[in-house]
């Protein structure tokens, strides 16, 4: 069954002590409900980020922060095992109103592990 | 992205299960609830391309059934439910029961769900109609999915649905969790209804070969989500191991012209190694949980002894034999002793693999074994080995003489090819 990277989207300055109580256990009731159901794979919320970007001169510049500059960056994400796309975007819908902020969905494609 | 429709079937899979089972709990009857689930859908067929879904379609759907319920309960369909019982008057009924339903949803819990898996798997229903009911009800399947993934009209299947329903109400299957001894019974009959679905998708090589593969995966599903709700069974877990390990071949079951390719001479390469990690470690579980001389965890055991070696020569089949003397110990069965006999040839030669099939024959009896092609093909094949080969071809031509599936037909059909072949003389 193919298996999906659903990643949610968080406001930059997004202070988890600060957040919603009722978010809270939307998302742990949403977590439950995909276990329920067979889905999940995996669960995590993200900390903050490092980038590296490689330098002309061979090496490799770290700075603080996410790759790209914008205003929101990833902020947890599910791997979730579903049918197909269409069930993984109803399952997206509902992270969607858990969460309350943007969600992106994209197909795992598996390459064969090695012996 | 698909269409509305999609979309809307969708978001029926991943919520039908819970709803049902909620509505279940309050109305105590799992035909009357899957038929209020099913109107709600119908509503939402009409409404949600106009409007767009919701953004909680569980609770939209829910509040859509509770209508449908309050209507039925007017109309007395709903004659024999508790609310009646209680004498109260119809207008008090139809509040208790909306006020019950408008929580209902809030309070699923995993129970609600395994009495629903007892109960689409009731013996008191065909093998077929539990099928059916099951990947209707937990599997969120529609009625037209399932029909075409067992290759039979969807007015059929609609009818093995509402036959199962009715026979579940006459019966008055209570909607509960066995317990005690007969908790093992119903656990059992769960896991045989997952095992069938698992192998329909998995053997079967007619039909639409991406609903098959969709079954197989459902049966997974399924094993997953009996997982969560039964932690302590170690069938289940055995089962799950057992699927995981036989679907962890698919890649390499099939040539390049769809033919099927039998395991000693898959690639081995193409075996998914994720999934064969997976099938290990349910394995495992079951046998710590002391379940490992049951029947999944012995088939799974064996499962096991293939996926460690990495070439076919590299096969354990002494060990092979002895999780098959087990098995047969808990699940003898004609099948079973021929995959024995095929065990002992690999493990100790022709001779002693033919003297073991034919004494297994002789207790199955002809009768059991007379319509099942692979006796006289493995036959067929230990005489070949034995350099017998005017009677070896004699058995592949009965085995040919015993099935119609096509893919088995072109295997035995090349055996023969290749064994005439090689004896030009005779």
């Amino acid at each position: 069954m193919p298996q999906y990277l659903v990643a949610g989207y968080l406001p930059d300055d997004f202070d988890p002590s600060q957040m919603d109580e009722a978010v809270g256990r939307e998302i742990h009731a949403l977590n439950e409900e995909m276990i329920a159901a067979g889905v999940r794979k995996f669960a995590c919320g993200l900390g903050a980020a490092k980038s590296l970007r490689p330098q002309s001169d061979g090496g490799v510049l770290v700075t603080d922060g996410p790759y790209l500059e914008t205003k929101e960056h990833i902020g947890g994400f599910w791997i979730l095992e579903c049918a197909d796309m269409d069930e993984a975007v109803a399952w997206a819908r509902k992270g969607v109103a858990a969460t309350r902020g943007q969600v992106e969905i994209r197909e795992i494609f598996f390459v064969p592990t090695p012996e | 992205m698909s269409g509305v429709h999609e979309t809307i079937e969708a978001v029926w899979r991943i919520e039908a299960t819970r709803l049902i089972a909620a509505i279940a709990r309050v109305v105590r009857d799992v035909g009357l609830a899957e038929e209020l689930a099913q109107e709600a859908l119908v509503t939402a067929l009409e409404v949600w391309p106009e409007e767009g879904i919701p953004d909680r379609p569980g609770a939209w759907l829910m509040t859509a059934a509770k209508r449908r319920a309050i209507d039925a309960l007017r109309r007395g369909r709903m004659l024999e439910r508790k609310h009646v019982e209680l004498g109260l008057e119809l207008e008090r009924q139809q509040e208790r029961l909306g006020d019950a339903l408008d929580h209902a949803l809030d309070e699923v819990i995993d129970d609600d769900v395994l009495r629903l898996v007892f109960t689409a798997c009731h013996p008191v229903l065909p093998v077929e109609g539990r099928i059916a009911l099951t990947l209707r009800l937990i599997g969120g399947l529609t009625t037209a999915e399932i029909a075409r993934a067992f290759l039979v009209p969807e007015k059929t299947l609609g009818q093995r649905i509402s036959r199962a329903k009715k026979t579940l109400a006459e019966a008055h299957v209570p909607f509960e969790t066995p317990r005690g001894d007969e908790l093992n019974r119903r656990v059992e009959s769960v896991l045989t209804v997952v095992y069938i679905i698992f192998n329909e998708g998995y053997t079967a090589t007619a039909g639409e070969e991406w609903m098959r593969t969709a079954l197989s995966e459902e049966a997974l599903r399924l094993g997953r989500i009996l997982r969560r709700l039964l932690p302590g069974e170690s069938e289940v877990h055995a089962l799950i191991a057992l699927m995981e390990l036989q679907a962890s071949r698919s890649a390499a079951r099939r040539g390049p012209d769809g033919e099927a390719v039998l395991l000693p001479d898959q690639d081995r390469s193409l075996w998914d190694r994720a999934q064969i990690q997976r099938g290990f470690a349910a394995l495992e579980r079951a046998q710590r949980l002391g379940g490992g001389a049951r029947p999944y965890a012995l088939q799974a055991s064996i499962a096991a002894c293939h996926m460690r070696a990495r070439t076919a020569e590299e096969t354990d089949w002494g060990r092979i034999v002895l999780l098959y003397d087990a098995l047969l110990q808990v699940l003898p069965s004609p099948v079973v002793a021929l995959n024995r006999a095929v065990a002992v040839g690999m493990a100790w030669g022709p001779a002693a693999g033919l003297d073991e099939l034919d004494a297994a024959t002789a207790l199955a009896g002809e009768s059991a074994t007379a319509s099942y092609h692979l006796f006289p093909s493995v036959r067929g094949d230990f005489l070949r080995k034995l350099g017998r080969l005017s009677e070896a071809r004699d058995e592949i031509r009965r085995a040919l003489a015993m099935t119609k599936n096509l893919r088995e037909r072109e295997l035995l059909e090349k055996r023969l090819r290749q064994w005439e072949k090689a004896t030009p003389s005779a």
